[in-house]
């Protein structure tokens, strides 16, 4: 009876605070648009020298100043951090000291291992499968169909995505039913001990893998079904004139012109795998040994509270992504010249 | 030298047929494979779904394939996980579903609006060292988030002060909204601000320079103008930040982590997959509460969605 009342009264008060949160935002969203109409009303009367300058700053001062105060300065300040202590004020300065920790601890060359593997076999594999579907599917009929399956996992968040594959992953004693389809399958096949997968190294960090590869494998569909749909017809007649079919047109004529997105794609899900984070922290919480360095970089400043050292791996990610992100936007320029 | 024509020939047509029958084979098994792998794709949303609706008492005694023979469902998972919560859970996850909301609406539209008119400005009001600002801003995209987050968490919490002089106030902003809003906003900046631009600065000169006779002022032409010209962009990128919002976890644990004031639903599944451990029907059908709106968003509006990703879209 009290049990009862006492959780609808709780039920109730969620409730009232949800309504409220609903009506704080349509306040927010209501007076944020006012205020910008207003200053544009206001600003637009300016007249003379003064209406130049201004209208630069109220266009672009906004912008600027979340950047700074949102990128710039906290990028400095974590480079600063890096160089420090663990604690988050007055630390001492270490000089490299959390770098060569990084690079020379057990646990940390473990952490850097599993992101290479990560760099290299998620976004080959996820580009690879996507690049087969876009040109498999280009001649089919339930093509629409077919491309927003593949493509729906993009719309699933990561911890969504992980949730399903860790159930698919799911491990029970091999005399009891399973409930893990990945278990079902090889005990059908006649493997009648399988692991324990989620906590099996190093298998489980290519588990992992594989979520990455079913998300954006969507993604590779897309921008490369684009971009082969973009080869000019005449282009493929000629080929088919010259005896070209099927792999062969496929490998001589499709895949070069295509080269500057397959790099694109390929870039872009790279920098994607540098920074994953979500799917880590789900399925294992970086234990089993397959801790990556976005995920560590969280545990050791939100969990261990070591600042310097939380820094420094941050900074080594930035130092990974910069390369391929100057590459990737190389080759996109490339591919908006050709086009 | 029709004997020759005839050997010639002969082969050519052999040939093509024979590619002609390689052709329609290598199609067919193409589409099988794709086929084959479409099905591979969606069977692990589909055993989500289907377990989400099992009883929980089947659940721990048999796979979800086994539904088929012994088809057996409830709504009592989604009651449960939407209103009650249970098994040391307390209270639902409708909270968390208001803050992914409340979360996700104002920081798309932040982001767009001052996207929006920073773009506008670096495409139309050039002033001296406009290019160079619009490299600097593009160029940001190579900073992760991971390399900002302690330093403006840091900000929120404590403010700036240079030798003990307060420069930027303690905003007293931990734990709301609004710490997570505007991270957000800030974090969508330079790929905004990149693919409006690309689109605003295409927009036809003449019509610019005819408003600018007529006398309009940025202010004006911006509202008036561009504003209902850039709306296929500008939803474009929306889906593309909504969805972006709503299924972020690192910004959101946090920005917003510990408080259940401001943890959107990623954050608190990430919590439940500890919480409720094996009790997989509650946990399936708590991602597929979190995963239904994206989702809708998705279906609904996947054109613009695919063109904004088109666009480029290296992002966070």
């Amino acid at each position: 009876m009290l049990a009862t009342a006492h959780r609808a009264v709780t039920t109730a008060s969620t409730l009232t605070d949800s309504a409220g949160k609903i009506g704080q935002v349509i306040a927010v969203v209501a007076v944020f648009l006012a205020i910008v109409l207003l200053i544009f009303l206001a600003a637009g009367r300016a007249t003379g020298r003064i209406q130049r300058p201004l209208t630069i700053t109220v266009f672009l001062g906004p912008a600027i100043i979340l950047l700074l105060v949102g990128l710039v300065i906290p990028a400095v300040r974590t480079f600063i951090l890096s160089l420090h202590g663990a604690s988050p004020k007055n630390a001492p300065y270490v000089g490299l000291a959390n770098y060569r920790w990084a690079f020379t601890d057990g646990a940390e060359q473990q952490v850097l291992l599993n992101t290479l593997l990560w760099l290299i076999v998620a976004p080959v594999l996820a580009t690879a499968i996507g690049l087969l579907i876009a040109v498999g599917v280009d001649r089919m009929k339930s093509q629409a169909v077919v491309k927003s399956l593949i493509f729906m996992p993009m719309a699933v968040s990561f911890v969504g995505a992980s949730i399903i594959w860790k159930f698919v992953y799911d491990y029970r004693d091999p005399s009891e039913p399973q409930s893990g389809l990945l278990s079902q399958i090889v005990i059908a096949l006649g493997w009648n001990h399988p692991p324990n997968w989620i906590s099996s190294h190093p298998l489980n960090n290519f588990l992992l893998m594989v979520i990455m590869i079913w998300v954006e494998t969507g993604f590779a569909m897309v921008i490369l079904s684009a971009a082969i749909k973009a080869i000019p017809d005449d282009v493929i007649e000629a080929a088919r004139v010259d005896g070209a079919y099927g792999f062969r047109l496929f490998r001589s004529v499709q895949i070069p012109m295509i080269r500057s997105t397959l790099v694109v794609v390929l870039t872009t899900v790279m920098i994607a795998t540098l920074k994953i984070f979500d799917i880590v922290r789900t399925v294992t919480g970086g234990n089993f040994g397959t801790n990556t360095l976005s995920n560590d970089m969280y545990s050791k400043t939100f969990v261990e509270f070591n600042y310097g050292r939380g820094a420094a791996l941050a900074v080594i990610i930035f130092v990974a992504v910069v390369p391929l992100l100057v590459y990737n936007i190389v080759q996109l320029r490339k591919e908006r010249a050709t086009r | 030298m029709s004997a020759t024509i005839e050997v010639e020939a002969t082969p050519v047509v052999r040939r093509g047929g024979k590619a002609e029958i390689r052709r329609a084979f290598s199609s067919r098994l193409a589409s099988f494979a794709i086929i084959l792998l479409t099905i591979l794709w969606t069977i692990p949303t589909f055993g989500l779904l289907v377990t989400s609706v099992r009883p929980g008492s089947d659940v721990s005694k048999s796979g979800w394939w086994t539904i088929f023979e012994h088809p057996h469902f409830t709504w009592d998972n989604y009651h449960q996980v939407l209103f009650v919560g249970g098994f040391g859970v307390t209270g639902g996850i409708i909270p968390y579903l208001v803050n992914s909301l409340a979360i996700t609406i104002p920081a798309t539209l932040f982001s767009l609006v001052f996207a929006a008119m920073a773009a506008y400005c670096l495409a139309w009001v050039k002033f001296r060292g406009s290019d160079v600002v619009f490299f600097v801003i593009f160029a940001l995209q190579v900073i992760p988030l991971q390399l900002s987050l302690v330093p403006l968490l840091r900000l929120f919490n404590d403010g700036a002060h240079i030798g003990g002089v307060p420069i930027f106030p303690d905003l007293n902003l931990g734990g709301t909204l609004y710490q997570v809003w505007i991270p957000h906003t800030m974090f969508a900046m330079p790929l905004a601000i990149f693919l409006l631009h690309n689109f605003i600065a295409q927009l036809p000169r003449d019509l610019m320079e005819a408003a600018r006779v007529d006398g309009a002022n940025h202010f004006r032409i911006f509202r008036t103008i561009v504003l209902p010209l850039i709306t296929p962009a500008l939803a474009s990128f929306a889906i593309f930040e909504f969805l972006w919002v709503w299924n972020d976890l690192l910004v959101a644990l946090t920005f917003g982590g510990g408080s259940p004031k401001a943890l959107p639903i990623t954050g608190r599944l990430a919590q439940l997959v500890g919480q409720y451990g094996s009790r997989w029907q509650l946990l399936t059908a708590g991602a597929f509460v979190a995963m239904i709106i994206p989702l809708i968003v998705f279906f609904a509006l996947q054109r613009y969605f695919v063109r904004g990703l088109l666009a480029g879209s290296v992002k966070g």
